[in-house]
């Protein structure tokens, strides 16, 4: 015992010194292991924090008058003021609705769509015939929303879009439709479908692929037709994929899609009451207001009310499947 | 795949081949529709861009062209400076862009991805958070305007897409499926983790890397935004960014007089706009052909935990 005890004091003393050396020995040993891999994640992890971290303490911005002589640190302090501003906007109501409206719409029709593709490509057999569907079906994707909004203006140029041609042609008044917002939300869900719903199908019909072929067999030998399996087998398993895109989905449905509502309109003033949404009007208050006080203030509103509803709806999805949450 | 079919050939009686071929006809009837409304713009815009201006003026555009020109092309030929100069900012800018980018975001997904690292948690959060939550857009131009002074520089075009965490997402699902026991072979024979990185996990990932570097490409191809918000000087303007400016009007299709009286004061302008707009679809039409094979695959290994 002693003898053990005695080797335990023993080793007790070094151990004890190391501490004092040790830290740039652990340090040593730690960039020994892990040197490599940070160098590898520095120039990554700058980009980052100059891009994403740096432009941060702007936030600021949101709450004092920004004198531009003066800099953001010692530009008078004005609270909520900007707040205020942006609540009495009667502009405020109308983007908020347009934002929330129109994005409910995309992920409906979207999701709808998609799915849509996916039951239809599910069907298909031939592997060239499939490879020939899709990338017709992916090229919109790649397309830049610039020249969307020619094809857009293709169709609906008043003097010489192909629409108007049409109408004229079945004796129909031709259409103003860049001075029409009624029709607006319609065209948008169209050129959006039109974009995404190809290659938003992808992950419906990996879905699709790695149901167990025998649960089909078995409906077809109880007489099932080919409706009733898409009805009581292939949706029914989808349900938890749709249910965590549309979750996700809701967690961005305060931000939307700036190319959409600003290029494939044209910034067209007519346009505004039904394709004004919080991106478009934060770049316009910035730009051709200049009132920068005010977009901060909106932009940030967004940027906070988003991250909570992302957080809330990452947690629904954690508990609807823990594997499928983002974090 | 193939197991179905045979169920349904196992399966034919006659009356259920009818059905069957009926439903099969129809569901290649829809998807034949689709798709071609997927293409068919471009057709409109490509039609648009070889007619004669005076058919455009009477017909509008169509789906085939009445008739037949190639002045708009002529006419871009002919004083190519402007298009030319923004196509060469383009080029430029992808191709830099896009090889450090992969290179950049490909070294940080590798390290991201090695359970060995003991920063892995913390950094791959610091990089995930930024999907969450950003300063949203005043900060950001305040930042790049007042502090980085980038406004009007050719480097604004660059930087801010050199990392999209997205592609890292993907890229480090896709190094954290290499088998370990494969990368563990290659230290024993005296590896280091540069020489892993480029020798095995880089050549085995290449479904990923070729979708990442895709994306890469079409984010610098197509990008307006930032030229958008920073640039003033027209011999930066990408191509997205001048078509944008002809598209609102702003940028007006200025000829030398001589190319004017070639063209007896009438500017082909409604070809000509369409001309440009397949001249910015090429080269992306050619790229995702080369590259589309992977891009299926890329994404699904990418998306699975």
């Amino acid at each position: 015992m002693a003898l053990i005890s005695g080797s335990m004091v023993r080793s007790a003393v070094p151990s004890g010194q190391v501490p004092n050396k040790s830290f740039w020995t652990r340090l040593k040993l730690f960039l020994d292991k892990n040197g490599t891999y940070m160098l590898m994640a520095l120039p990554g992890a700058a980009l980052i924090f100059i891009f994403a971290y740096a432009p941060m303490p702007g936030i600021i911005i949101a709450f004092i008058d920004l004198k531009f002589n003066l800099g953001p640190w010692a530009s008078p302090w004005v609270g909520l003021d900007n707040f205020g501003y942006l609540i009495a906007t009667p502009l405020t109501g109308r983007v908020l609705f347009n934002t929330l409206f129109m994005n409910a719409m995309f992920i409906i029709t979207g999701t709808m769509g998609a799915i849509g593709v996916a039951l239809l490509m599910n069907e298909v057999h031939g592997k060239f015939r499939a490879r020939i569907y899709q990338s017709a079906m992916f090229f919109p994707n790649f397309i830049s929303i610039v020249v969307v909004s020619y094809f857009v203006f293709a169709f609906l140029s008043t003097d010489e879009g192909l629409v108007n041609n049409l109408l004229k042609s079945i004796g129909v008044e031709p259409m103003q439709w860049y001075s029409s917002p009624e029709y607006w939300p319609v065209i948008l869900i169209i050129v959006s479908i039109w974009k995404g719903v190809g290659v938003s199908s992808i992950i419906y019909l990996a879905t699709m692929v790695g149901i167990n072929p025998e649960f089909y067999e078995a409906a077809k030998i109880d007489g099932a037709s080919k409706l009733d399996q898409i009805r009581y087998i292939t949706l029914p398993l989808l349900v938890p994929v749709i249910t965590i895109l549309t979750l996700l989905a809701i967690g961005r449905i305060f931000y939307a899609d700036f190319g959409l509502f600003f290029i494939v309109t044209r910034n067209t003033p007519a346009l505004y009451p039904t394709t004004d949404v919080i991106d478009t009007f934060v770049y316009r208050s910035l730009i051709q207001l200049n009132d920068v006080g005010m977009s901060a203030a909106a932009g940030l509103a967004q940027s906070v009310i988003g991250f909570i509803l992302v957080i809330i709806s990452n947690m629904v999805v954690r508990k609807v499947d823990p594997e499928k949450s983002l974090f | 795949m193939a197991q179905q079919t045979i169920v349904i050939k196992q399966r034919s009686g006659n009356s259920y081949r009818k059905t069957a071929s009926i439903g099969r006809l129809a569901v290649n009837a829809v998807l034949i529709a689709f798709s071609l409304i997927c293409l068919i713009p471009v057709l409109l815009v490509l039609s648009a861009s070889v007619s004669t201006e005076t058919a455009i003026a009477q017909y509008g555009y169509t789906l085939l062209p009445m008739s037949f020109s190639t002045a708009a092309y002529d006419f871009i030929l002919a004083q190519p400076q402007r298009i030319m100069n923004a196509y060469v900012v383009t080029s430029i800018v992808t191709a830099i862009g896009t090889m450090f980018g992969l290179t950049i975001m490909s070294l940080l997904a590798y390290a991201l991805s090695r359970q060995r690292f003991a920063l892995r948690k913390p950094l791959s959060f610091y990089a995930f958070f930024t999907l969450l939550f950003n300063g949203g857009l005043i900060p950001f131009y305040l930042f790049v305007t007042q502090s980085l002074k980038l406004k009007d520089n050719p480097l604004i075009l660059i930087l801010p897409y050199l990392v999209s965490v997205w592609n890292v997402l993907l890229l480090r699902t896709s190094f954290q499926s290499l088998p370990e026991e494969l990368l563990d072979a290659a230290r024993i024979d005296g590896a280091n983790e540069w020489r892993i990185f480029f020798q095995i996990a880089i050549p085995m990932s290449t479904p990923v890397l070729a979708t990442v570097a895709l994306f890469t490409m079409l984010s610098y191809w197509n990008d307006w935004w930032m030229s958008l918000l920073f640039i003033n000087n027209k011999n930066l303007y990408s191509i997205q960014f001048l078509l944008y400016n002809i598209m609102q009007g702003l940028e007006k299709m200025n000829a030398t007089p001589e190319i004017a009286a070639r063209y007896g004061g009438n500017l082909p302008t409604l070809t000509v706009r369409m001309a440009m707009a397949f001249f910015a679809v090429g080269p992306v039409a050619l790229a995702y052909l080369f590259l589309q094979k992977y891009f299926i695959r890329g994404i699904t290994i990418g998306s699975l935990k």
